[in-house]
């Protein structure tokens, strides 16, 4: 479990540090190809970090409201609460803020920038259909992505996706009016220059891939570190193999939410599960790798 | 003045294992500190443990006065529990109070009209509930023990855990195999 916990950690900062790399590649590529030099990456930067901040800053907001989730009191709703409030007592956090979203589909999400301002929803179908132990399970795999700082996580991919997306688009409108910095300086050949072009061109989709790979690896440390707080990985393995059998559809999940939940409620049941593009593990190894803990 | 350059690695090597040292030992500060703000959240759980006592041994006594023995005992290891220092003394305390409940629940058990008011009910929901969160925050506090005593043994950080004072906590641990169990409350 610990080691589980601390190889995800490690394999996520790495895929960070590829990502910086790729947005230097770009910087150099940029510098190659354009008058506008290595520095068009600040530019870049600023205006994701931009477009990126309010959707951080009220990410809590923005998501329970396109969820339609409602707030659940202690009185309304006291097995889900006394759920989330010893598993807070369990990892150490302050008791997120506890939602209810009315869909008989089993599923359940987490959201908020910090621990502070974070907030835990599941449907009335996950109450409904999993039994203590599995409750437990999913409800701390939730709260240990809160707990390991993941909305922060991929807010800050997603501004380094945004980065190079407008990059290479800034290159390609570059070509296309034919800015092209002579070579007169006599050091960049013809093969560099196709090199850094074809890379420019790949870079939104190599981008794309890493946050996938991000997302994935993130999940599975959810997965390890709500075993660790449960003490138990089978309530979460088994949850995770109803709330795949379950086939009744999510409502209200839609393409810009459907990665926050704890299976991805628009993809996962027609069997796109093994993609590079997917934004979590396949079912069948996020099963396997609880059960062998 | 010509400072070499084997003088200049010698100061740069120096300042990155003062950087070092420095880290580490803030690390074991926030560690520590969490050590006591989860032994502080366990003590929350079980002074709500004992307040709660006191009213569930009266609550049976209006309907079984002369079982004194069993009254005695709770409202002792309740004592022992409130006068505990050391995490020992608390973990002891903990063994007494849960074979002590667990014998006056057993006396309940014997008397129907007893179980079957509201009191007694909402007495039994709320300590059942209290022991689930001492049992979670036991779990931190042991979880926060854990990850300090593993920087602070580790090697090279134990020199800087040596220098700075920093002892290993103990453990709340269950002592006695028969208190293993937890406090059922199945009627």
């Amino acid at each position: 479990m610990f080691d589980q916990i601390a190889s995800n950690r490690r394999r996520s900062y790495l895929l960070i540090v590829l990502f910086v790399l790729l947005i230097a590649g770009i910087g150099y590529a940029f510098g190659l190809l354009t008058e506008l030099g290595y520095y068009a990456v600040i530019p870049a930067a600023a205006i994701a970090i931009a477009v990126s901040w309010s959707s951080y800053y009220y990410s809590d907001r923005i998501v329970l409201s396109m969820s339609k989730a409602r707030p659940a009191s202690r009185q309304q709703e006291p097995y889900l609460w006394n759920t989330v409030e010893g598993l807070s007592i369990a990892a150490g956090l302050p008791m997120p803020r506890v939602y209810i979203i009315e869909d008989s589909a089993p599923n359940a999400f987490a959201t908020g920038r910090d621990p502070q301002h974070a907030a835990v929803a599941v449907t009335r179908g996950l109450l409904d259909k999993l039994n203590r132990l599995e409750l437990e399970g999913v409800v701390a795999h939730e709260m240990s992505h809160i707990g390991n700082y993941d909305i922060r996580l991929m807010t800050l991919v997603t501004v380094l996706v945004g980065t190079v997306v407008l990059l290479s688009d800034w290159m390609a409108r570059g070509l296309r009016y034919g800015r092209r910095r002579s070579s007169g300086k006599g050091g960049a050949g013809g093969i560099v220059v196709l090199v850094a072009l074809v890379f420019l061109i790949l870079s939104p989709v190599i981008a794309r891939l890493i946050r996938f790979a991000i997302s994935r690896q993130r999940e599975f440390l959810a997965d390890a570190s709500g075993a660790l707080m449960t003490r138990y990985p089978e309530g979460l393995a088994s949850a995770l193999e109803k709330l795949v059998a379950d086939t009744d559809p999510l409502e209200v999940a839609n393409k810009a939410t459907a990665h926050l939940y704890i299976i991805n409620p628009l993809t996962e049941h027609k069997g796109w599960t093994n993609t590079l593009f997917s934004t979590h593990p396949p079912l069948a190894e996020r099963v396997a790798r609880l059960r062998a803990m | 003045m010509d400072m070499g350059i084997t003088a200049w690695v010698l100061i740069g090597i120096g300042g990155l294992i003062v950087l070092w040292a420095i880290v580490t030992y803030n690390r074991m500060i926030v560690l520590r500190n969490r050590i006591d703000n989860a032994w502080s959240q366990v003590d929350v759980q079980l002074r709500r443990r004992y307040d709660l006592i006191p009213n569930l041994v009266e609550v049976v006594k209006g309907y079984a006065a002369h079982e004194r023995q069993t009254f005695e005992e709770v409202t002792k290891a309740r004592q022992a529990g409130i006068d505990a220092r050391t995490v020992q003394d608390q973990a002891a305390a903990e063994n007494m109070i849960s074979q002590a409940l667990r014998r006056l629940f057993a006396v309940a058990e014997a008397y129907p009209q007893l179980r079957a008011t509201e009191n007694f009910a909402q007495l039994q929901e709320e300590l059942a509930g209290t022991e689930s969160k001492i049992a979670y925050s036991r779990q931190f506090y042991n979880d926060s023990v854990l990850g300090y005593h593993n920087l602070i043994q580790a090697f090279p950080a134990r020199i800087v855990a040596g220098m700075g004072g920093f002892r290993p906590r103990d453990y709340f641990e269950i002592t006695e195999a028969e208190a293993r169990g937890p406090v059922q409350v199945q009627f």
